[in-house]
């Protein structure tokens, strides 16, 4: 194992980890300061200026409110970059503890994995945007929606990685030792599956954005009271033939954002977790 | 050969099960009562009434599953709430689009994406591979209403080589219904190339490590004939495995492209009864696409035990 020095020097050098790594800084810096970045409210409503092209008042134009397109789009990264790490959070967090468990107890595994499977049958798009409409819009609904659609993979992933160590010399050392199972998973199985989960966590991030951005499209999203690029890009839809400036905006950070997040999870798989195919 | 068919057939029962009780439980998702919901805030308490009968949320949780269920298996989906239309006539009367676009899609995706794939793992590290890998995270990172419209944009509006909406039926003649197509499959597609292109790049690059591959580049037989006869075929399993586990990526993509394109397909029925709440009309679109998935899955395990004897399940 590297050490932790060596680790981040190896991260420093991989150029997917540090150009992936930097835009997603650097964006992130920006939604953070949105407020004095020369934004307005991104709500305030002005008829008179509705679908106006960029100009040194409005960077980006405005939408069919009149509302500044620039500042929504600072403000939309925001929800949209939150729900994203949210996910992954929750989804890692979740996907971990229950595939910990489905790993290492051979009765709850059958019922786990069969729930898993059912799951993951339902294509996940399907399953998040009839759970949030019926559910009624709002950030934690999408949040949790999502987070129910991508357990499954992490699931698998974890309970995959658990069946295999359980194998290892080490493990069954300490099993036949008599250390008590907790402490066997915390101190020999937990350590060992944290390089894959990093990776997966970070395509988790990445999918759930693209994942935010499609529910808000089709209304079964965020809602339009808060603004996301999901739903900005919903708003603008209507005029796209004549008004497509207020489509690639919010698309264009929305795939920047993405992009740079899939890079780095890249870059960690390559560093991290070499032996991994996809 | 048979014992490891049967037993696979055996596992998609508890997944259905599953399943179907997920889809059927979505309804106890909405908070207070589901009839006052889709009934909407101009209704009487007589129409209120007429929707919870029609549900059948006066019984308990376990009575309405199984009746849901025992219907179902004579492929009775309900009624639709809004119109009263049965939902299997309204599946039937928008199959064909969504059908006709996920089967091209699939056909050019696979094209595509397994010679990209190839030839990334056969120049590994150089420029060519570097740009298949760029294009693939590139396509994970665009959602596919936005690679739609782009291309809505630059072939139809501006170009004018395809419509820029709508549907042909293949009644209608086959070249309208491509024409209609061209577009929203390679909108679609994109992502599944790069999911299958990536895929087999890397299965190509573990089998043409192995020592049979260096023996024939030994026997001095030619490369492309090593490629695409003695690795491919190796590399096969994981490549045909993820072509049937991105089905449901292309379910999901197929809803979104078919609003972006003004495709009358499953898709439009699915974002139409979510946005009225038509639970059965739901219900019933969610059944069918995931026994799609389901059974594009099985088939191809089938098939592979078929083709490869050391295969269990």
């Amino acid at each position: 194992m590297h050490s932790n020095r060596s680790m981040w020097r190896a991260a420093l050098r991989n150029p997917s980890i540090t150009v992936g790594g930097g835009i997603l800084l650097l964006i992130t810096i920006v939604f953070l300061f949105a407020p004095w970045l020369g934004t307005v409210d991104p709500l305030t409503m002005n008829p008179v200026n509705r679908t106006l092209d960029p100009s040194s008042k409005h960077w980006f134009g405005t939408d069919t409110y009149g509302r500044d397109l620039y500042s929504r789009v600072l403000y939309g990264g925001r929800i949209s970059l939150f729900i994203g790490f949210s996910v992954a959070i929750l989804a890692t967090f979740f996907g971990l503890l229950i595939g910990l468990v489905s790993g290492y107890f051979r009765i709850a595994d059958m019922i786990i994995m069969r729930i898993m499977d059912g799951l993951m049958s339902i294509p996940a798009v399907l399953l998040a945007i009839a759970m949030t409409a019926l559910m009624r819009g709002s950030v934690l609904n999408v949040i949790l929606a999502i987070t129910v659609s991508e357990i499954p993979r992490v699931v698998r992933l974890v309970r995959g990685s658990v069946l295999s160590l359980r194998e290892r010399t080490y493990v069954e050392a300490a099993m036949v030792s008599g250390t008590r199972t907790p402490t066997i998973i915390v101190r020999h199985i937990l350590p060992n599956t944290f390089a894959p989960l990093v990776v997966q966590a970070t395509y988790i991030f990445a999918a759930a954005m693209i994942m935010e951005a499609i529910m808000s499209f089709i209304g079964a999203g965020t809602p339009p009271s808060i603004p996301s690029w999901g739903n900005i890009i919903a708003e603008g839809r209507v005029l796209w033939q004549v008004k497509f400036m207020i489509i690639v905006f919010p698309a264009a950070f929305l795939s920047l954002a993405v992009f740079s997040i899939n890079m780095m999870g890249d870059g960690l798989r390559d560093l991290l977790d070499p032996k991994s195919p996809r | 050969m048979y014992k490891p068919i049967v037993s696979r057939l055996i596992s998609i029962v508890p997944v259905l099960f599953v399943v179907s009780i997920v889809v059927f439980s979505l309804l106890y998702l909405t908070p207070g009562d589901p009839a006052l919901v889709i009934a909407g805030p101009n209704a009487n308490a007589e129409d209120v009434e007429k929707i919870r009968e029609a549900l059948g949320l006066n019984e308990s949780f376990l009575v309405r599953y199984v009746s849901w269920l025992v219907d179902i298996a004579r492929l009775d989906f309900g009624n639709s709430v809004m119109n009263g239309t049965p939902v299997i006539d309204l599946i039937a009367q928008r199959i064909e689009p969504t059908l006709s676009m996920m089967f091209l899609t699939i056909i050019f995706a696979v094209v595509v994406a397994v010679p990209l794939g190839v030839l990334a793992a056969a120049k590994v590290n150089t420029v060519a591979d570097r740009l298949v890998m760029l294009f693939a995270i590139s396509a994970f990172s665009v959602p596919v209403f936005i690679i739609g419209y782009v291309l809505a944009r630059v072939f139809a509006l501006e170009a004018r080589w395809f419509p820029v909406q709508g549907y042909a039926y293949l009644a209608d003649g086959v070249v309208p219904w491509l024409r209609h197509l061209v577009l929203p499959s390679v909108a679609l597609g994109l992502v599944y190339i790069a999911l299958i292109a990536r895929i087999t790049r890397a299965a190509m690059l573990e089998v043409l490590s192995e020592d049979y591959i260096r023996t024939a580049r030994a026997k001095g037989l030619r490369s492309k004939r090593i490629l695409f006869l003695h690795a491919l075929r190796n590399a096969s399993n994981p490549i045909v495995t993820v072509i049937g586990v991105g089905v449901a990526l292309l379910i999901g993509g197929a809803v979104v492209t078919e609003s972006v394109f003004g495709i009358p397909g499953l898709g439009r029925l699915t974002i139409d009864a979510i946005l009225r709440r038509d639970y059965p009309v739901i219900q019933g679109i969610m059944l069918l696409f995931s026994l799609v998935y389901v059974l594009v899955n099985l088939l191809i395990d089938i098939f592979y035990v078929v083709l490869d004897p050391r295969i269990r399940y």
